[in-house]
């Protein structure tokens, strides 16, 4: 669009300020947080405290809850991507408006919702007791979490599924059943692998959020079970020990950063 | 004449109440070059996808080599599909797309190694084994598509549009390249077009259809010299279609002049439409001729002249080599064997349906 690199340079200028002043100099101040002390001094104390128990609990924890509601997330998109796309004009609109329209309610109003919901006198065990049937004890166990993490972060899977299985030609799904391929044949040798794309670009914006959120695990899960993200936000806000803070956000950078590096990787490699 | 070996019988099929195919009958021989060759909507692409498995008939039966297939899966049919945007695989290299059906079928490795360089070579792309579909051009893409489905050892090849996509010259080549594949591989080609030239050039036989009904069928020469009705005049080549009456067998009266012919049958004082095409008409000097005219208009077009000429109060087209000034005044001329006259449709509906004899 812009011929003059100069030209160009002069308009993305704005952007390059934001990005230096609220991307750069805030990972450069984790990175000088987390790497020193009180003092000031060089120390790799604050890294090597996610070695502690309860901190690597905490990591485990998020990190096995996070996995469990991609592949949840995956499981349930995968099918409704593959009826959204094949019902290009009919009913698309209605199930696309019905995951669509709970995003337009504010993230902590939808998770307080399902707390009132999940709650041990909540809506749905006042159904179960009044169908006599026994009630259930889930908020404030993992459970809950997995299942706050599942609803918020179900859209993020849908959308790149869908997109990517809209865009396969049928007649590339014609042309495997006419060389004999039976319809699951059909389904692992050419439409699974022709969404891998979507499945990555799905998988990091469920697992990122998953991995990272405090707000879910501080609704749903009580005070009790703590995740990474709640470890960090008390560090901040509670102890007020900013190094210690840093040092466990980039160890949780860290995995954010590999699964995004696997996610480049296998772009990269479907590009060729 | 060689064996059937596909039957369409009564046929029918419409989408979203619309109908696209209506009481459809087809025999397609054994070793031939069928093409199925129409306007868009003609319901040539349906019947090519309903041999394919890909559509289901509201009625009729498809029967291949003797067999009821009218319900069987794609997959299970002995068949194969060139698609006209080639619709290859593009996660996998050529050699995977071509093995795909092979694979499929657990051929050993060493059989679709074989199979992957024969055909390659078939197709002239030796060498391309490792490359990706998206790093091909259109043409090399739809040879791969080709060769994925040769592969197989198919008793019928199905060709939608293949060439579509592809400019003009590379369309011509691969034109010759089809005919060359179709005589090396010694199989029925099922071939779908809206370009008449492409369905004259490789057919053995051609069914012109045209809003879901076959309109004529014969070989390329039957066609195009003796249409049967004004919409085949009409869709293959140029044509000057012309309201006329037979006088009787041998003579037919054309814009008030009687011109000898050489059909008989249609009755005598009978409405017909006669259909003498561009290249037919001679342009003479005045008075050497049957109707005088004038030229209006003159364009060159490469291989000749193409005119209009105004004479008895029609407006002919004329293809010759020869160039007449606009304004000569002339005499057209048209040789008897050159008038091929057709029944008139007695209603529009007649008109889809062609002429019944």
């Amino acid at each position: 669009m812009f011929r003059d690199p100069k030209k160009a340079g002069t308009i993305a200028s704005p952007y390059f300020v934001w990005a230096l002043i609220f991307i750069l100099v805030p990972l450069a101040m984790i990175l000088w947080y987390g790497f020193t002390d009180d003092t000031g001094a060089f120390t790799a104390a604050n890294i090597a405290s996610i070695l502690q128990p309860e901190h690597a609990k905490s990591l485990l924890l998020a990190l096995e809850l996070s996995i469990l509601s991609t592949v949840i997330c995956f499981l349930l998109a995968y099918p409704l991507g593959m009826i959204l796309a094949k019902n290009k004009v009919s009913s698309q609109g209605i199930i696309t408006t019905i995951f669509i329209l709970p995003m337009w309610m504010n993230f902590l109003l939808r998770t307080f919702s399902w707390m009132t919901l999940l709650e041990n006198h909540g809506v749905i065990n006042g159904i179960l007791e009044f169908l006599h049937l026994p009630g259930i004890h889930v908020i404030n166990t993992p459970a809950a979490i997995v299942i706050g993490m599942v609803y918020n972060f179900l859209p993020f899977m849908i959308m790149p599924i869908y997109n990517s299985l809209s865009k396969i030609d049928d007649n590339v799904i014609n042309a495997a059943r006419d060389l004999g391929a039976n319809s699951v044949q059909t389904f692992l040798r050419v439409t699974l692998p022709l969404t891998v794309p979507g499945i990555i670009s799905g998988v990091t914006m469920v697992f990122i959020p998953a991995l990272t959120t405090f707000a879910i695990s501080t609704m749903l899960g009580g005070s009790k079970i703590l995740l990474i993200g709640n470890v960090i936000e008390q560090e901040f806000t509670l102890t007020y020990d900013w190094h210690l803070g840093s040092g466990l956000s980039i160890v949780l950078m860290v995995f954010i950063v590999i699964n995004m590096v696997v996610s480049a990787l296998s772009e990269k490699k479907d590009e060729q | 004449m060689s064996k059937e070996l596909i039957t369409l019988t009564h046929i029918s099929k419409s989408f979203d109440g619309q109908l696209i195919l209506d009481d459809l009958n087809l025999v397609i021989h054994e070793n031939e070059f069928v093409t199925l060759l129409g306007p868009s909507g003609c319901g040539k692409t349906t019947t090519l996808r309903i041999i394919g498995g890909f559509e289901t008939p509201d009625q009729g039966q498809v029967i291949f080599d003797g067999k009821d297939i009218t319900a069987l899966a794609p997959n299970k049919r002995q068949l194969n599909t060139v698609f006209q945007k080639y619709a290859l695989f593009t996660h996998m290299d050529i050699a995977d797309n071509i093995a795909f059906g092979l694979r499929i079928k657990n051929k050993s490795d060493q059989y679709i190694r074989d199979k992957i360089a024969y055909a390659l070579k078939l197709v002239n792309l030796e060498g391309y084994e490792h490359r990706m579909p998206d790093s091909l051009s259109g043409g090399q893409q739809q040879r791969i598509a080709i060769a994925r489905a040769i592969v197989n050892e198919p008793k019928v090849l199905l060709l939608d549009e293949p060439l579509g996509a592809l400019d003009l010259k590379l369309r011509q080549d691969m034109q010759y390249e089809l005919i060359r594949l179709k005589k090396e591989l010694g199989i029925t080609f099922i071939y779908v077009t809206h370009d008449q030239e492409e369905a004259l050039t490789m057919s053995d036989h051609i069914v012109v259809m045209n809003q879901g009904y076959i309109q004529q069928e014969g070989t390329p020469e039957d066609i195009y010299n003796e249409p049967e009705n004004a919409f085949v005049a009409d869709f293959i080549g140029d044509s000057n279609i012309i309201t006329a009456t037979m006088v009787r067998d041998e003579l037919v009266r054309i814009l008030g002049v009687e011109f000898p012919c050489v059909d008989k049958g249609f009755g005598e004082e009978k409405p017909v439409d006669v259909v003498i095409r561009p290249e037919d008409v001679e342009l003479v000097p005045r008075g050497e001729g049957c109707i005088p005219g004038e030229v209006t208009h003159i364009i060159f077009k490469g291989v000749h002249y193409e005119m209009e000429v105004q004479a008895g109060g029609f407006e002919w087209l004329v293809h010759s080599t020869k160039e007449s000034p606009v304004g000569s005044q002339i005499d057209i001329r048209v040789d008897p064997f050159n008038i091929q006259v057709m029944n008139k449709p007695a209603s529009e509906d007649e008109q889809a349906i062609g002429v019944e004899e």
